[in-house]
């Protein structure tokens, strides 16, 4: 910590829409323009300032690389954790509960910072595409906005149990948006499965950690205590460190050092704590990320959602629990990732395909978007699973595409029902007549989906699978006598022909709703969009457009943000 | 560093070839598209569309129109003067092949390794860059007239600049994944032109179609590519297919599926990318989606079939040919699996299709099916090692099938323009005074402008389209000396003979398919172009059917001239030297075409000795085939209502070919079906809703019974404990009420016995008195 006082710039994004929530609270709620005003003023700040984390950050890539070279130069143990130490920028600090070794300490490094500036455009266009909506609008901008400041938290977090913190502030007004705003078909039950679900799911993640923090502290003050010296003499921990943290630089350190890696744990001469606990956090994350077989929560809770809130939910919620998956699972646990990943990928196998069988298959829009979800959030953990930089890379990228792209799909389903009234695909047919403008703009989203090279979805997916390809050699899985090895080509082979099944239902969606014949009777009152909606398509739009062109704004820092991961798979 | 460092620096230059079709789809698609709202029942809402009462529809305006065309033009024009200067650049060099133009930079660095975009100009790309621009600047003129009334001019003019600006990509790329850009975009282009017309239900479900098809090809593409680029490290040609070592390396690495088959890397890598080009070039078994393609502009089934994206399948696998031949030598009879795949994928579809062919009424149909049949044979050319001929069929080819589609074009315009004179004639007289309107549609009368079986005689109306269809269909027939098509495909079947004089199976398979299937091509030409221009109008429409007169009959006409033109001459390029008299004529030193795109190769491919059985055969079926066709049909052509003769010939075989073998059907049957159910039933309704929110549901059920019973038991024991304390209170309290006496001797006695319990609590608790006994 420097003593010149630096602008908090990550507290400033958290705080903001929980000011704005707060003060909408103290104003009449027939004042909806007012709150309306404040909620987009809050959105276009958060949005601005992520920005300039995100191109902030991106300048300083070159710099992160050249240190990230001298220390892989040095190597020793606690390089992998050096590494991600050094490659935080935007960093604050304080101690909050120091007998319980938890700090307020939030960073960002080249992993998060894409998600931050996701984060800032999901808002904007959450908060203008609810412009509209006037029943309870205080409290729904309210609700909105504590929820943006949940996921910006967890995003953001460098503690883990900051990061519980925010993840769980970030349900809470899900819940409640989704049960009072939604659709009232299936509110109810979409907004309790949701919930049930992902509280499940992190609630078994945090007892992991626990485990692991208490792991870590037996190990710094046993074995590891040399090791715990040395960080804190090479400053990679602070000073006035305890041996009891929930900072994940310390909990990584940990982890480095070889205190997960214990043989003997609870008893059994073979196990060690990674092995037992990295399926549970990982995948009491992933539950977010829609792995299956949990991923059921997703479609519905999307389906029954408002519009602004299955935006942020697709674009962004699914990409926290990848986010933390990778971060609290392989990052905490590269042993346990090298064990239970090579069978994990099955399940991502399943997802891919599964989800774009069922998309295939619906004839409501906006289910038709929930399954394309899942399937493609199916690719997100694949990349993680080919445990190499390709793979990973990827996998970053499709994160911020598909954050992007399924909230313009979104968008766009709901500005169609906004105006027909209905999402029963065989009933709509030729709206781009009517709405030229939402048609091209779910035509790109769809090509990126498809994978079209020239936008984002390509040059997220061709890594993945290259990835997976350079992968399949060296990993095996043993079941038993059993040793199944080379797989993961054919697991690409396969996921392949999920995106073929892809490009078939976009397309059967894109000519049924957009194209062929316009029933005139039964929509007549179907016009073109609003400026505010049109804001929202090229705000989406657009990123699709560069990241596929210019792939360069992003790659190299996602890779800074993966070094730290891969050094501890073994290079890579 | 300005633009004309670029211009004169050959190097550079390439990268600008592209960009002017692009920018002209960029600056149409914002700038200069403008519509106007007019009724939809309004003259200007051209025929195609059906027809909305009481709604307003966009139409281009003039003014835009005139600018959209005239930005396209630049466009193109740009980028063939660019091609042009490349080309003569090309010519001048020294060692061309061995050096060649090329410039690359990063654009996607992933730690290990960094993809690198670049152009690359070597002698297979300069005689492309001869042919893609004259072809695809031949369309747009066409266009200007064909599509001169269509209220989505401007849209049009954009989608084919970007198709355009596609394929000189993939022409200039310097490595697969530029290459593949290219190669998709074009997909999504024919996707938005096949279904250009998307009111119409069979336009829109046959762009799906191709889309689907052409995306499952792809994808395997793109695995090929993935797959190349993990063993490689690069996916720049030049590293790969200019590098002994590398492929060598490729050819011995056993592959990583099926590697226990002896299959290598290499031929995996190749199998993948063949698959792709199967989809793009529409072989069997995924050729389904090019004859529905004809629901397309025509100008569009003119870029589809001939400048572009058909063309750019076989350009793939001509670019990456010494990847597929790596480890094997199919001149000395080693065929490697990729070349096998190709041998046979390609004879088979040559025949396959050409039967098709000849059995299709509709005339862009059949020039759908000889397309896919002609691609049939670069790719069998390919997979028996003659990699010239086949770079040579995919040029002449080119020219002759875009002259052709574009005939047919003029011809489909023209009745049209008939069937509009028949109709208003008719409606004049029907519904002169009982209706007032004018409305076409009304009559429930479908006619096909495109079915042969309505036209005939067309050439007394139509003699340039007569004329330049002629050529172009002697052209794709081979007919002996005077045609482009000729020499090519007599330098696929020369190296072919060799193959099958050395007793070679692939080539001898090759040949024997090839000679049936360029008789065939021969008699379906004769048969389309005799049911078509000769003998006298089969219907009113026919004999009214002309291009009119004007800027839309000029435009239409100047580049079916052009191409004739090309598709006779564009042979003497590749005239073997030794063939009798043409050979001194046109290739006194060494057949040109040859000695320039040989050096492509690291391995200049040898050129093969004059043989003149090959060349008999040439002759044979190709007179053979013409000399039928006339029999048939020019000699005493149809008449009105009178059946094709072919049907009755042909027998129960004819509905099994005019049907296409049942293919569509039998995927449906095989393919669609079984997908949408194992979607509907299996994963949907079994797996998620059965399985998962089952157990899910079950759950939730046992959570509300274990919740029931916690609550029931809550009632009975907790709150029976938590009632039943202050119940117990209050017993205890009236019980205890009867000794607040107020008399003082009987609480003093109550508090000796307090004290005596209590001390014998706490002696007992302290273990006195356990000392004490002990």
């Amino acid at each position: 910590m420097t003593d010149t006082f630096t602008f908090p710039i990550l507290s400033v994004i958290i705080f903001v829409p929980i000011i704005a929530a707060v003060v909408m609270l103290f104003i009449d709620g027939s004042r909806r323009d007012l709150i309306r005003g404040i909620a987009i003023t809050a959105a276009v700040i958060v949005l601005a300032l992520s920005a300039t984390v995100y191109f902030g950050y991106n300048s300083q890539v070159a710099a992160v690389d050249a240190n990230q070279a001298a220390v892989t130069e040095v190597g020793g143990v606690g390089m992998a954790t050096q590494l991600f130490a050094d490659g935080l920028r935007y960093e604050e600090n304080v101690p909050w509960i120091e007998s319980l070794g938890i700090s307020y300490h939030l960073g960002v490094d080249g992993l998060n910072a894409p998600m931050v500036l996701l984060t800032g455009m999901v808002t904007v266009a959450g908060v203008l595409i609810s412009w509209r909506i006037d029943d309870r609008t205080r409290e729904f901008m309210a609700f909105f906005m504590l929820l943006v400041a949940g996921v910006y938290g967890v995003f953001v977090a460098i503690d883990t149990f900051v990061l519980f913190f925010f993840y769980e502030l970030a349900i809470f007004p899900m819940y409640l948006l989704i049960a009072t705003w939604g659709w009232v078909k299936l509110r109810q039950y979409a907004a309790m499965k949701l919930t049930l679900y992902i509280l499940i799911g992190s609630v078994i993640a945090l007892v992991g950690v626990i485990a692991m923090v208490f792991t870590a502290d037996a190990f710094f003050r046993g074995d590891g205590a040399q090791v715990f010296e040395a960080a804190k003499q090479s400053g990679i921990l602070s000073q006035n460190a305890g041996t009891f943290s929930f900072n994940m630089t310390h909990l990584m350190l940990a982890g480095e050092a070889g205190a997960y890696n214990v043989l003997g744990y609870a008893g059994v001469d073979v196990l060690t704590f990674a092995k037992i606990w990295f399926p549970f956090i990982f995948i009491g994350f992933g539950v977010l990320a829609g792995v299956f077989p949990f991923h059921n929560w997703s479609p519905d809770g999307h389906v029954a959602a408002p519009t602004a809130v299955s935006m942020i939910h697709a674009g962004v919620l699914m990409k926290l629990g990848a986010y933390a998956a990778l971060r609290m699972g392989v990052q905490l646990l590269p042993q346990g990732a090298e064990v239970h990943l090579p069978w994990i990928v099955f399940l991502t196998l399943i997802n891919v395909v599964y989800g774009a069988f069922i998309a295939f298959r619906q004839r409501d829009f906006k289910y038709v978007i929930g399954f394309s979800s899942v399937s493609h959030m199916g690719l997100v953990s694949m990349g993680w699973a080919s445990m190499n930089i390709i793979g990973m890379t990827g996998a970053g990228l499709q994160m911020f595409s598909h954050g992007a792209m399924t909230a313009l799909f979104f968008g766009c389903v709901g500005m169609v029902y906004d105006r027909a009234h209905t999402r029963d695909i065989p009933s709509l047919g030729g709206f781009v007549k009517r709405m030229p403008w939402v048609a091209v703009a779910f035509i790109i989203g769809g090509l990126t989906s498809m994978g079209m090279p020239g936008l984002s979805g390509f040059i997220a997916e061709f890594p993945i699978f290259q990835g997976m390809w350079a992968a399949s050699e060296n990993v095996s899985l043993t079941i038993g006598s059993f040793t199944l090895t080379n797989y993961y080509s054919i697991i690409v082979v396969i996921a392949a022909l999920g995106i073929v099944i892809t490009a078939a239902y976009v397309l059967r969606v894109t000519t049924q709703v957009f194209f062929g014949d316009f029933k005139d009777e039964l929509y007549p009152e179907v016009g073109d969009i609003a400026i505010t909606d049109r804001i929202i398509l090229i705000l989406l739009g657009t990123p699709l457009i560069i990241l596929g062109i210019y792939p360069t704004i992003m790659a190299p820092m996602l890779e800074s943000g993966l070094k730290p991961v891969l050094a501890l798979l073994g290079g890579g | 560093m300005n633009l004309n460092d670029i211009l004169s620096n050959p190097d550079l230059l390439p990268w600008l070839i592209p960009v002017g079709p692009l920018l002209a789809f960029f600056i149409i698609m914002l700038a200069t598209n403008r519509a106007k709202m007019v009724p939809a029942t309004s003259h200007e809402y051209g025929g195609h569309h059906p027809d909305y009462d009481g709604m307003k529809v966009p139409v281009v305006t003039l003014q835009s129109r005139i600018l959209s065309v005239t930005v396209g033009m630049l466009g193109t024009l740009t980028a063939w003067v660019l091609s042009l200067i490349t080309v003569s650049n090309a010519f001048g060099a020294q060692h061309f092949g061995e050096e060649v133009f090329g410039d690359r930079l990063n654009w996607l660095a992933t730690g290990v390794g960094e993809f690198t975009m670049g152009v690359l100009v070597d002698p297979f790309t300069t005689v492309m860059l001869i042919m893609v621009p004259i072809a695809v600047t031949m369309i747009f003129i066409y266009s200007i007239g064909y599509m001169a009334h269509d209220p989505r001019q401007s849209r049009f003019f954009a989608l084919i600049s970007l198709f355009a600006g596609a394929m000189l990509t993939l022409v200039v790329a310097d490595n697969l994944l530029l290459m593949f850009v290219g190669w998709e975009i074009m997909g999504l282009c024919s996707y938005l032109l096949i279904g250009f017309w998307f009111e119409k239900e069979s336009a829109y479900k046959a762009a799906i179609k191709a889309f689907t098809t052409t995306r499952v090809a792809d994808v395997i593409m793109l695995l090929g590519i993935a797959y190349l680029y993990a063993s490689a490290g690069t996916l720049s040609f030049r590293d790969i297919l200019y590098n002994e070592a590398m492929l060598e390396h490729l050819a011995s690495t056993p592959a990583i599926i099926l590697g226990g088959w002896g299959l290598s890397a290499a031929g995996l890598i190749g199998v993948f990318l063949i698959i792709g080009t199967i989809g793009k070039s529409a072989q069997f078994p995924l050729h389904v989606w090019l004859p529905d393609a004809m629901e397309g502009p025509t100008p569009v089934s003119a870029m589809i079939h001939a400048a572009a994206m058909v063309s750019a399948g076989v350009y793939a696998i001509i670019r990456m040919y010494p990847l597929f031949e790596a480890g094997g030598n199919p001149h000395a009879g080693e065929f490697t699996t990729p070349l096998m795949l190709m041998a046979i994928v390609g004879g088979f579809t040559a025949l396959f299709s050409a039967t098709i062919a000849v059995a299709q009424n509709d005339v862009k149909r059949v020039l759908a099916y000889s397309t896919i049949s002609q691609l049939g044979f670069m790719m069998a050319a390919l997979g028996i090692g003659a990699y010239i001929a086949a770079a040579f069929h995919l040029i002449t080819h080119a020219f002759f099938k875009a002259l052709l589609f574009m005939a047919s074009g003029s011809v489909i315009h023209g009745m049209e323009h008939g069937e509009h004179h028949v109709h208003e004639h008719h409606a004049h007289d029907e519904h002169d005074e009982a209706h007032g309107h004018d409305d076409h549609h009304d009559h429930g009368h479908h006619f096909d402008p495109q079915d042969m079986m309505n036209m005939g005689g067309l050439r007394k109306t139509m003699p340039v389209t007569f004329w330049t269809f002629l050529l172009g269909g002697l052209s794709l027939s081979g007919f002996p000396l005077l045609t482009a098509g000729f020499w090519s495909k007599d330098e696929i079947l020369a190296d072919a003979w060799l193959g099958l004089t050395h007793g070679f199976g692939a080539p001898a398979f090759v040949f024997i398919m090839l000679c049936l299937a360029a008789f065939l091509t021969a008699f379906y030409t004769m048969r389309q172009l005799g049911l078509t221009f000769m003998g006298e109008p089969r219907t009113e429409e026919a004999a009214h059917a002309n291009l009119g007169q004007g800027i839309v009959s000029f435009t239409m006409t100047l580049p079916l001239i052009i191409l004739a033109f090309l598709a006779v001459v564009a042979g003497f390029a590749g005239v073997h030297p030794d063939f009798p008299l043409f050979g001194a004529i046109f290739s006194p030193e060494h057949n040109w075409f040859h000695h320039f795109v040989g050096p492509t190769l690291l391995h200049e491919p040898a050129s093969i000795d004059f043989s003149i059985v090959p060349v008999l055969f040439s002759f044979g079926v190709a007179l053979g085939g013409l000399g039928l066709g006339y029999w048939m049909y020019w000699r005493k052509p149809l008449e009105a209502g009178q059946p094709d003769p072919l049907v009755s010939i042909l027998g129960t075989v004819h509905p099994v070919l005019k049907n296409k073998y049942y293919l569509d059907e039998l995927y449906a049957t095989l393919f669609i079906q079984p997908s949408q159910w194992f979607a509907r039933v299996v994963v949907s309704d079994f797996m998620d809703h059965g399985i998962i929110d089952g157990v899910l549901h079950l759950i939730a059920r046992v959570f509300t019974w274990i919740g029931d019973l916690i609550k029931n038991l809550n009632i009975w024991l907790i709150d029976g404990v938590g009632d039943g304390i202050p119940e117990l209170i209050a017993i205890f309290g009236t019980w205890f009420r009867r000794i607040q006496t107020g008399r003082i001797q009987q609480y003093m006695l109550l508090v000796v016995i307090a004290m005596i319990v209590i001390a014998l609590i706490f002696a007992v608790s302290s273990g006195f008195l356990v000392q004490a006994a002990g």
